[in-house]
Formats: structure tokens, sequence, C-alpha cells
């Protein structure tokens, strides 16, 4: 008996996906497939799981809406409902072969892909669509959610209330964008799946440096919607950026939690089965030749992978990549980790330098420049510069783990600093 | 077919009139007249209508039987709406798209609410 949590958790996005389709609300879609998995979990013990769990949750889940439209028609759009579902050209209920349903599923990609496009609707803000996407593709639940993002429930709860309303109230449309608006619209589907990706990466608050499970939901819908969109360059592009960033997650952390930069890590840990899918995926977005953004960094994470040490790595390689990324995007994170690249290839005071030149107005609250420019002073300028730049990283980091890690770089700093005063007392 | 309230923000003071007689106003009310003139070929136009400055404005209020009136705008704020489009469309992204060709002509963000109806 697999387990069904698991069965829940690959199939709940793609049976609302198609819910949503037939029934037209979004709620009316949650209600029934939950209530389909309810039914699975009385009966799949004892029946056994049917050969094709989803197209037998998907038809559960449809025939129970219709039996409940039809019980609370006195609505009208659960009218509305109950003759779309009447007219719609799926297979009859009262057929018996649910393992002949393989013709009815295969259109169900379709609707999960129209389903990210909805989820991540540029009309919603940034937080809305994240959360969003894992209720309704990723099955979790609120409260997983909300734990996640280290937000209270009811607020996560409205912030889905107040999206699903403002989708219903607006009429937004159940479809995939054409290929005029694709381009845009793609792009604002990548940038959540990332922004999930990267929020388990490295949780921005909270007292464990990985969520492992945003991450691998995050992996998941990227392979999802690689398979749905293959000939997607950028699509392919995120899944490898985030499968080459997995693979160096064992070695991310010390056994007592801290976190381990990435000079430091012990690379024997890198999951090379990650490592050698990603490189596959970075070879075919090379061969097709439309570099994008995210092509590019999963290009930069293949070559930190390909350094067997810290100290092998192709710096010039990276700082290249990092022109082409910077060319396409010109924005001062970019230009921030571009100087990184620079002060590891050409040294502290040249990556100083051209961090020194940037305009860092907009990184003033990034902890990521500050914790950058600290460790650059640290190598290869003022000491007193470099414990105010820890200073203010510190200031900045809500991830106890991170603040840790920072405390000992700034202690090591300053150890430094007494070291060499007591050096030169010395020899005065 | 869903309708779509289409409003003109104006983020900076809008206490006396616009000037018509500017060359750029004189340009955006010819592109406006060519978008409603687009709007009605493809039966998206409802209504239009420029605004006269904020402080033309009056409150009415009824309470109890009683009716006061104040001088000036409702919403006390920097911004104010200028004029307004009432559109046709079929879903959110059709009336975004309209939206997107009034924020061109108007040069000014627009606002897209969608009605009951």
């Amino acid at each position: 008996m697999p387990d069904l949590a698991e069965i829940f958790r690959g199939e709940a996005g793609r049976c609302t996906a198609t819910l949503i389709r037939v029934l037209g609300d979004i709620d009316l879609a949650e209600d029934a497939v939950a209530e389909a998995f309810a039914i699975a979990a009385e009966q799949w013990p004892t029946t056994g799981v049917p050969p094709n769990p989803g197209g037998w949750i998907t038809t559960t889940a449809r025939n129970h809406a219709i039996d409940r439209l039809r019980r609370e028609s006195t609505r009208t759009d659960r009218h509305l409902a109950a003759l779309r579902l009447e007219t719609d050209d799926m297979q009859p209920d009262h057929d018996p072969e649910l393992d002949a349903l393989d013709g009815f599923v295969d259109v169900v990609p379709d609707d999960q892909l129209r389903l990210m496009f909805l989820c991540c609707h540029p009309a919603l803000a940034t937080d809305a669509q994240v959360a969003l996407t894992l209720r309704l593709l990723g099955g979790l639940d609120t409260p997983e959610i909300a734990r996640a993002f280290v937000v209270p429930a009811p607020t996560l709860a409205q912030r889905i209330v107040r999206a699903k309303r403002k989708l219903r109230d607006n009429h937004a449309p159940y479809r995939v964008p054409h290929a005029a608006e694709l381009p845009e619209r793609l792009h604002a589907v990548l940038a959540t799946i990332y922004l999930i990706y990267t929020e388990g990466h490295t949780a921005t608050t909270g007292d464990s440096l990985t969520r492992v499970d945003l991450s691998r939901e995050a992996i998941r819908l990227a392979r999802v919607l690689t398979e749905l969109m293959p000939d997607e360059p950028e699509a392919v592009g995120l899944l490898a950026l985030t499968l080459l960033s997995e693979a160096r997650r064992p070695a991310r952390t010390a056994p007592d939690g801290s976190m381990i930069r990435l000079a430091d890590q012990d690379r024997t840990q890198w999951d090379r089965m990650l490592i050698t899918e990603g490189h596959t995926l970075v070879r075919a977005c090379l061969r097709r030749d439309q570099p994008g953004p995210f092509q590019i960094q999963a290009a930069i994470a293949a070559v930190h992978a390909d350094a067997t040490t810290a100290a092998a790595t192709d710096w010039s390689q990276i700082v290249a990549l990092y022109d082409q990324l910077y060319a396409m995007r010109p924005n001062a994170v970019i230009a921030l980790n571009r100087a990184v690249a620079i002060g590891e290839m050409r040294g502290a005071a040249a990556g100083l330098d051209a961090l020194d030149s940037l305009d860092v107005t907009l990184l003033q609250d990034y902890q990521p420049y500050h914790a950058a420019r600290a460790d650059l002073l640290a190598r290869a300028g003022p000491r007193d510069a470099a414990l105010a730049a820890y200073d203010r990283a510190i200031e900045l980091t809500a991830n106890p783990t991170e603040r840790r890690f920072l405390d000992r770089q700034r202690k090591a700093a300053a150890d430094r600093t007494k070291a060499s005063a007591a050096d030169e007392e010395s020899t005065s | 077919m869903p309708q779509y309230l289409l409003s003109v923000w104006f983020d900076e003071p809008y206490d006396d009139d616009v000037d018509l007689s500017t060359p750029e106003t004189q340009r955006q009310m010819a592109q406006t007249a060519e978008l409603n003139a687009e709007m009605e070929r493809a039966g998206a136009w409802v209504f239009v209508a420029g605004l006269r400055p904020a402080s033309s404005a009056t409150v009415v209020r009824a309470a109890g039987g009683d009716v006061s009136m104040t001088d000036g705008p409702y919403a006390e704020t920097k911004e104010q709406m200028g004029g307004l489009w009432v559109i046709e469309a079929a879903d959110l992204d059709a009336a975004l798209d309209w939206a997107a060709k009034a924020a061109t002509v108007c040069g000014r963000p627009i606002e897209v609410r969608p009605t009951h109806a």
C-alpha cells in the first residue's frame, strides 16, 4: 500500500486543475478533490490502490461535485456549474472501467498548465501567487504554507481567500496564454517557482537553514513545467538551476546546523545524481542557444559543480557568465555577484574596486551586499570598515543560522585585528 | 459580458483644469479619441468621461433625514481620479489589454476594477 500522503502530493495539483476547468470554480474544485481523497483513505486500504489513482480521484471528485451541485442547485451559479458538467466532454459517470480513463487523463497536463498561469497571474501580488501555487498545485494546506513562510495561519488563509476572490470577481480566464503574451506570463510562473525554491533553500526567518519541503516542492513544480513545456528553454534552465543548487544541500550545513559557505563545503557530499541531471539539462540548453537569465544562472551553478575543490573553480568563466547575465538583467544584485566573482578571479582588492564602482543606493538594506563587502574588506581593506560591514550584515539577518555564521566571521576578523595590533607592538 | 471600470489616476494635485492647449494634451486627446473608436469597433466601449478638477467636487451626505454638503473631493489624498471608462470585456486579460492601451495614451496609471455585472 503506497503512502496516501505521497499520492496526494503527486496528484492533488493535477486533479484540482482539471476540476477547476470542469466546475469553473476554485473552491468547489478544492472541496471535491478533498472529498475524493477522504473516500480514497477509507476505501483503498481494503480495495487496494486503483491502477490510475489520479484518474480515480478526478472521476470520484467530479461525481461528488455533480451530486452536491444537484442537491444545492438553488443558486444560479451552481445551476451553471451543473450545466457545464453535463455538457463537458468527460467520460460519462456510469463508466465502470476506471482504467479506461487514460484518454481522459491525457488532457489533464494542459489543465495543470492553465492552473500554473492562473496562480501566477500578474494581477496578483507575489506573496499571493506563491501561496496560491503551493495550495492549489502543491496540495499543501494553509497551516503548512503558513509555517513554511513563518506567517500566522489566519494571515495566510486571508491571503489565499482574497486571491481566489480577486480571480473570480475579475473573471480571470482559465487558459494557457497565447504566444504574444507567453514570455512575460511564463516569466511570472518561473519567478514564483524560483521564489519557492529559494525560500526553502535559505529560509529568510526561522531556526533551520534549509526547508527541504519547499525546495523539493519547487523542484517538483519545475519538473512538471518542463514536462508540459519542453520547448521553453528558460523552464529547463530553472529546473537545472534548482537541481544544481539542491545538489549542494548536504554540504551546506554543519552537524550543529550552522551554515557552511560554498568555498568551505565538503564537495564529496554534493549529490552527484542531481549534478549529473543538472549538467545534462544545461548542455541541452546550450545546444538550443536561446540563452535566458535562468539558463545562465544554471550554467554558473554548473561551473561550480564542475570544480572538485573551491580553488579549482573556473572564475573567469563565471565572471563571463555574470557579464552575459548583467547584459540581460542590469540590476544591482547581479552586479554584486559579478563583483564577488571578480574578487575570486583577481583578488579581494579587485573585487572591492568592482563593488565600490556600483551604484549601491538600492543595496543599502540588502544583507548579502554587506556580507560580501565585509568579506572582501576583511581580506583587503581597512579592518574597521570590515567590522562595520559585518555589523550591518548581522543587523539585517533574520535567519539565526546565518547570523551565527556572520558572528563567527566578524569575530575572526576582529581577532585578526587584535593579533596584528599585538604583532605591531611586539616588533616596535 | 463582464464589465470593468478603467479609471485614470492623477498622482499630482488636480485642483485646476488641465491646460487643453498644450501639444502634449492635444496629442493625448487625439489618441484617446482613437482608442474610444477602437473600443467601439470591438464592441468593448460602454462609457467614457474626462473629469473636471477634484477641487470642483462636492460631497453630499444623507444621515437621519438630514442632507449635508461639503466642498471638495471625498478622498483627502493627493491622488485623484481624472477620468474613466466603463468597458465590456470577455475576461480579465482582455480588460487588462484595454487598460494597457489606455495607460499608454493617457500617460497615467489606470485602475482596473470589475463591476457586479
